[in-house]
This record gives C-alpha cells, sequence and structure tokens, in this order.
C-alpha cells in the first residue's frame, strides 16, 4: 500500500573504496545515479566514511535508504533489508570513521538534534573480503550491486518516488565518482589482469 | 626495573599492566598499554595503531593528476587537506605554478577545513573527556544561565533555554538510547565541572553540532561539491565568473557574499561560544596540567598557507615552519622534505620489512612491506593479542623521525612554534589565555594547553578565511578571474621522470606526500600523516613516541576507567588513516579495559 508522500529523501551510500568489499554502498549509489533519474526531493549522496558530518544530510531527510557492507553474520554477498526501528541496531558495533563514529552515532545525533527521520531503510550486504587493501568488490558483493538498486527502487516506490532509467546512464563527470576513482576505472587500476 | 629513553623519559614496565582497545572515539583500532606503579601512576605506555598500509600499492602506475582524489579517499576526516597535499606533491615534481585567486581558494579551503575540524573536535570528539552529561541533568538552569552570561554575550543563554534543552537531555538520556553519550565514565572522579559548566557545555556541544554544516557550505561552494570536494592540479576547479547569474558551478558575487557571511558567523561562533567555553572548562582543570610528553621538548610544524601562491618557504607561510629540539625554544630549525638525511621512517618496531632495519628510509625510498610477527614477551596470539612486547615489532604504524628525533606535531606543535619565534599573532593570545588563567608558560606543555592551542588556532583560522576571502574579492573585482593553470595539464610536456612532495598543515598535524612519477605515470607515492608521527612507536635508539611519551607520569584515580588516558590521547586528535566500519548486530561495543 503506497503511504504519504515524504517530503524530502536521501539514498546515502557509506563505505571506504579503498577497503574491497567495504566500498559496496558507495559503488551501489554510483550506479544508482549513474542509470538512474530521481525527482528534485530525492538527494543520492556518496558519503564515504564522513561519519558525524553525515548528519547534517540526514537530519533534512524525512526518508533515509543507506547502503552498506553490514556484517549480519550470513553467506558472503547476502543482501538484507531492515527498516525503520530496527536499523540502529544494525548500525552500532564497529566503527565507521571520524573517529570511531558509526553511522548510529549519526542516527542518535539526528536525534538529539530533533530531526530523525521519519523512515528508515538500510540495505545491507554481508561482505566477502575487507582485509584487502587497495582491492575491489569481491564477485559475490559486486553482484549485489544490481538487487540492491532494485531493493532501493521498491522501497521509493512504496514511498511515493519513482526512479527513472536514464535513456542513457551518465557519462564521466557527471557521474557521483570520477577522476580514476569511478568503480570500472578504480577496478582496472586495482586489478590490471582483470 | 627502568629504562631510560635517549629522549629523556624513564619507563618502568615492572607494574601492573592496562590494556585500552580500541580507544573510544579515536577512529581505527588504536589501542595503549600502559604499566602502572603501586599509586596508579602511569610508568611505561605503549601505543599501537592498525593497518595504515600506504596508498603506493593503490597509486603505482595512475595517472598523478588523479592522485588526490584516492587519497581524499584515505580517511574521513582528512579529506580536503590530503587531496591539497597530493596537488601540491605533483605540482612540485612538474614545476607547476598555480594562480594567485587559486592560492586564495585554497587556503580558505584548508582554513575552513582546520575551523570546522577543530570545532567538532572539541565538542563532539574530546570535550566529554571534561564534561559530565550526567552531571548536567542536575544543574539548576537559572544558575547555568548566570554563568554563561558572565563568560560571553552569545544570545542562547536564557534560563529557559537551558531548562528547555534539559528537558530535552533528560527524555533523551530516559529512552536508554546515550548515542553519541555512550562509551564513557560518567561520575568518574576526574571530572571536575559543577553541574551547570557542564549543562552548559552540552548545550554548546548540541549549538556546534547545528552550526558545523554552515561551514562546510564553503567546501560545496568551492569545491563543487562536499562532503568529496574536488581538486585540480594547476589550480582549482571552479570558474569566477562575476556576472553570472545563474551558471553551474561558476563562482559569482552570490556565492562569494555567500561565503563572506559564513565566515563572519564562524568567527562570531568561535569567538563567542568555543574559546570562552575552553576557558570556563580550562579554570576547573588548572590543577590537572598532565600529558604534555614530548610538546615540552620536541615539535615540528611544516608550516602552511602560503601568503604568496608557489612559495612555500617560511617567511611567506602564516602558520609556522620549523622543528624544536630538545626544550630549546631559542633555535627553531629549518625543514627540508627533499633532504634524504631529515625526515625517514623506520620500522625496527613496526610490522614491517626493511633490509636493513637498523636504518630509516626517506620517503621517496619509502616500501611497505608487511611483515606481522610478535615479540618474544607477547602473551596470547596473533589474532589475540593479550599484552604486546615492546621490545620487538608491536603496530602498524611506521616510526617516523626528524634527524632521528621524535617530535609532537598539531596546533600545539604550531603554536609553540609561532611563540618561540615571537610572532605576535601566536603569541599574544595565547599569553591572554595563560593570563586569564593565572598559569605560567610552561602549562602549556600539557593535554591542556594542546586543546587550549587548538581553540586560539580555531579563531585564528576563521579570520585568516576572512583576510583570503577579501584578497579573493578584490582581485576579482581588478579584473583577474583566473584560477588554473593549464600549461602543463598535457602528460607529453613533462620529463620522463620527475619527483617532488607536497606538504601542509593538516588539522590534527603536519602531513605530506611524496611523489615519483616516470613514464607519466606514479612510480613511487608515499604519506606520512600526522598520526604517524604522534602514534608512532619506538625507534631503533629506544626513543618512544608523542601518544607514549604524553601518558608518561599521570596517575589514574582508577585503573578500570581510564579517562585520564581518553582525554590525553584524544588531545591530539588521532586519526588512524583507516576507515573499515562494517556494522554488525552486536550492539555495542565498549572499549575493553584489561587490567593485569
Amino acid at each position: 500500500m503506497a503511504e504519504a508522500k515524504l517530503d524530502r529523501i536521501l539514498v546515502l551510500g557509506i563505505g571506504n573504496i579503498l577497503w574491497a568489499d567495504e566500498g559496496f554502498g558507495v559503488r551501489v549509489v554510483e550506479e544508482f545515479h549513474r542509470r538512474y533519474a530521481v525527482p528534485d526531493n530525492v538527494t543520492i549522496l556518496d558519503g564515504g566514511t564522513q561519519g558525524l558530518y553525515l548528519v547534517n544530510y540526514v537530519e533534512e531527510a524525512d526518508g533515509l535508504i543507506v547502503f552498506d557492507a553490514i556484517d549480519y553474520g550470513l553467506a558472503p554477498g547476502e543482501l538484507k533489508l531492515v527498516r525503520d526501528e530496527e536499523v540502529p541496531r544494525f548500525t552500532g558495533a564497529k566503527k565507521m570513521s571520524l573517529h570511531q563514529t558509526g553511522f548510529q552515532e549519526v542516527l542518535s545525533a539526528a536525534d538529539l538534534l530533533g530531526r530523525y527521520p521519519q523512515r528508515l531503510a538500510l540495505i545491507g550486504c554481508q561482505p566477502l573480503d575487507l582485509e584487502d587493501w587497495g582491492g575491489p568488490l569481491t564477485g559475490p558483493v559486486r553482484a549485489q550491486i544490481e538487487p540492491a538498486i532494485q531493493l532501493a527502487c521498491a522501497v521509493l516506490a512504496e514511498w511515493g518516488v519513482s526512479a527513472v532509467l536514464r535513456s542513457e546512464p551518465l557519462a564521466g563527470d557527471a557521474r557521483l565518482l570520477a577522476n580514476d576513482i569511478d568503480h570500472h576505472s578504480y577496478e582496472m587500476g586495482a586489478d590490471p589482469a582483470g | 626495573m627502568g629504562i631510560q629513553t635517549p629522549n629523556g623519559f624513564n619507563l618502568d614496565n615492572s607494574g601492573k599492566r592496562v590494556v585500552v582497545d580500541p580507544l573510544t572515539r579515536i577512529e581505527g583500532h588504536l589501542r595503549v598499554e600502559v604499566n602502572v606503579d603501586s599509586n596508579n601512576v602511569i610508568r611505561n605506555a605503549v601505543s599501537t595503531g592498525t593497518m595504515w598500509r600506504g596508498i603506493e600499492t593503490i597509486l603505482r602506475n595512475r595517472d598523478p593528476r588523479d592522485a588526490w582524489a584516492f587519497t581524499e579517499r584515505i580517511c574521513g576526516v582528512c579529506t580536503g587537506t590530503h587531496a591539497l597535499t597530493s596537488v601540491r606533491a605533483v605540482e612540485n615534481a612538474l614545476g607547476i605554478m598555480i594562480p594567485d585567486n587559486a592560492n586564495s581558494i585554497r587556503n580558505i579551503m584548508q582554513l575552513c577545513l582546520q575551523v570546522h575540524d577543530h570545532l567538532v573536535h572539541f565538542y563532539h570528539l574530546h570535550a566529554l573527556d571534561w564534561v559530565d552529561v550526567v552531571s548536567a541533568l542536575k544543574a539548576d538552569p537559572k544558575a547555568t544561565s548566570a554563568l554563561a552570561q558572565s563568560i560571553s554575550d552569545w544570545p542562547l543563554s536564557s534560563p529557559g533555554y537551558f531548562k528547555d534543552l534539559q528537558i530535552r537531555l533528560t527524555k533523551f538520556v530516559e529512552s536508554g538510547q546515550l548515542g553519541p553519550f555512550k562509551n564513557a565514565y560518567w561520575g568518574h572522579a576526574a571530572y571536575k565541572l559543577p553541574p551547570e559548566a557542564n549543562l552548559m557545555a552540552v548545550a554548546h556541544y548540541l549549538e556546534a553540532l547545528d552550526f558545523q554544516k554552515e561551514i562546510v557550505k564553503i567546501h560545496t561552494i568551492y569545491g563543487g561539491k562536499n562532503p568529496h570536494p574536488n581538486w585540480l592540479v594547476g589550480g582549482v576547479p571552479c570558474a569566477v565568473n562575476v556576472d553570472g547569474t545563474g551558471a553551474v558551478g561558476a563562482i559569482n558575487m552570490e556565492r562569494l557574499n555567500l561565503v563572506s557571511s559564513i565566515i563572519d558567523r564562524s568567527i562570531e561562533f568561535v569567538q563567542k561560544v568555543y574559546l570562552p567555553d575552553v576557558v570556563a572548562i580550562g579554570s576547573f582543570y588548572k590543577d590537572w596540567l598532565y600529558g604534555g610528553g614530548l610538546s615540552g621538548k620536541s615539535v615540528m610544524s611544516y608550516g602552511d598557507i602560503p601568503e604568496n601562491a608557489n612559495d612555500y618557504s617560511a617567511k611567506n607561510l602564516k602558520l609556522p615552519r620549523g622543528v624544536i629540539l630538545n626544550g630549546n625554544l631559542n633555535e627553531v630549525l629549518p625543514i627540508d622534505h627533499g633532504d634524504p638525511e631529515q625526515i625517514q621512517e623506520f620500522v625496527t618496531h613496526s610490522w614491517y620489512k626493511y633490509p636493513d632495519e637498523s636504518k630509516g628510509l626517506h620517503p621517496w625510498d619509502g616500501v611497505t612491506e608487511p611483515n606481522y610477527q610478535l615479540g618474544p614477551n607477547a602473551k596470547g596470539t596473533k589474532t589475540d593479542i593479550k599484552e604486546l612486547d615492546e621490545g620487538g615489532k608491536y603496530s602498524w604504524i611506521k616510526a617516523p623521525r626528524w634527524r632521528g628525533n621524535a617530535v609532537e606535531v598539531g596546533p600545539l606543535a604550531r603554536y609553540i612554534i609561532g611563540y618561540a619565534q615571537n610572532k605576535p599573532e601566536f603569541k599574544e593570545p595565547t599569553d591572554k589565555l595563560l593570563k586569564t588563567l593565572n598559569l605560567p608558560v610552561t602549562a602549556l606543555f600539557s593535554t591542556l594547553g594542546r586543546t587550549a592551542a587548538r581553540a586560539l588556532e580555531c579563531d585564528w583560522a576563521a579570520t585568516q578565511m576572512r583576510y583570503f576571502q577579501d584578497k579573493l574579492v578584490a582581485r576579482i573585482k581588478s579584473g583577474d578571474s583566473s584560477t588554473a593553470n593549464v600549461e602543463k595539464w598535457k602528460p607529453e610536456s613533462w620529463p620522463k621522470e620527475a619527483k617532488g612532495y607536497g606538504f601542509t598543515e593538516a588539522p590534527r598535524g603536519a602531513l605530506a606526500h611524496w611523489i615519483k612519477i616516470k613514464d607519466t605515470k606514479i612510480d613511487n607515492y608515499q604519506c606520512v600523516v600526522p598520526t604517524t608521527w604522534n602514534g608512532s612507536p619506538r625507534d631503533p635508539k629506544g626513543n618512544i613516541g608523542a601518544f607514549e611519551a604524553s601518558l608518561m607520569d599521570t596517575p589514574m584515580a582508577d585503573p578500570e576507567k581510564p579517562l585520564e588516558i581518553l582525554r590525553t590521547i584524544h588531545s591530539f586528535d588521532p586519526c588512524l588513516a583507516c576507515s573499515t566500519h562494517v556494522m554488525s548486530p552486536d550492539g555495542q561495543e565498549m572499549a575493553t579495559v584489561k587490567v593485569r
């Protein structure tokens, strides 16, 4: 059942692209932004490992979708959607950045400011390898980029927003990540054989 | 059994061992082990950091003009400052000159990061080492208002304001999800503030959280986007078009005015909230002058914020450049980043391998080959270390040294050097603060001094932003809209081989990148980051690093609750360049403290 439309929506990818499967969240938003157009009230953001600095974006959102690598204790590459009040529980344990602020603390900070999103969806993927400094996403995790995007589209549809496939994927500089750290160039450099 | 280190500390590891792993509110897994004597005074300190594996494996064979985009991703907090350091390294290697407007805009970006980072560090990562949130719940809002109005004319100071805040805070705490206020030792004997000061500080914690988002808008304007602004070898990637109204990305008068107004509000917030808070909090901790460590002995600052473009000599840099050794404030020694004898990294006590580990390597010739093995006296296993053996290898952080000396870097180092050079912009505010608190100049060499220097520098940086913004606007108005030099953009114009370095003063200290370019691609790339200097392990001669030195001789009220250790380590604003953050449903990870 469609709900009342949320005014402002943030689609956020977090993680470190230099650390193998840690980059999952950022790679998903990068691909989502490359291929889909969204209405003006939806922001697609590569949050990297910005920790507490992300509170500025989170507090402005009525609806928040987060992509990230999450240790659910599942098989590598397994995707899981967690919603609303369940989200903070899954975003606490290991620390993100900005001196060990986890995303849970970002949510708490928004709460403390009295501006907590009404609706939350966390789309997480179980990583296979986080230790490969400079390495690319592993196969099982890379394979989940597309399903993760489809999950997000379904959540957005519930929230009354349609993401529309672009007629042409965005090129070069118009993308979220450029300067050789876009997914394709990064992986070509990280694994020249592949 | 005691050992005297060459840099003047008496180490005794015979007492009870306290292990803090990881230190809360610090990125990565910084771990500290100390030995305390029968009076719970720290007599030996060991600091170890997680995996900093070097960026060279990632950057080899990449385009030097893109290196900034990779280095911006090393760390969640120093993004822009790594990018700036990187473009400077490439420009140095290839002899590229940037236009004056680009210099001003880069300075504003760097100063903006400084202001933002210092403010967030103080309120959100460090204040809770001094401020007891739970005690704030007991404060009288009227008394809090009186206190706030006695120290500043900041308007948010009525009894009603503090009462409302207290109600909100109480609800938040009662809901059981302490959020940012968890992982703390509320009620610890080392907290000294009365409830009113605690409530005032918590109010400003929230105000700062709200205000900091204004400051970073400057990065969005000049960097094109945030949180990962764009940079450019040869200048800055933003075009200037003062007459433009709607041009996408171009800097017009409207945007310049917006930056100006953000700068004004930043100066006001720092001067009316941050600085008075530091003075107020400091006045209750005047007796707690531990944590000085290396700061009274050996400090280093590379210098930054060039007045004129392309001149990185000490006289042209507004932040001090030089080294003070062994407490000799009469002599500030010059630094040369290209001299192979000066900056060297050692790995005798780090988990890496060198052909000859008695020698250090200059970063141009640096290698990063892992070699993870514990010393013979370590307890536990490689996957579950109970106690490290500081006699062997014990950290993923290398040990950088300047002419063989361990040095402290950061705001306190910069202020000590500026003070020693008699620069009024550093000396006068420092003397004024010391006078207000009725403390001697030697009180600077402390945890409190580190925290105070950061606040003074935040004010300095905000004021300098104003200066460079005015300079930029004047130049643009005079008709110069140039922001980039693309003469040597094309790789065909480069020599077959080139090497260079770039340096900045990151908020947490001296940062430099060294690059070697061969056949238009990156051949070697090394970063030595501030926390590598401060968090370094021992070197072949046995000199301890800045974190380790800072913990020496500090008495602990309760080794099970190492608030004193957290307070001192946090005062460095440490940042271990590793941003692993996999989430798991196991819930909260409190710092484990083991006392043996």
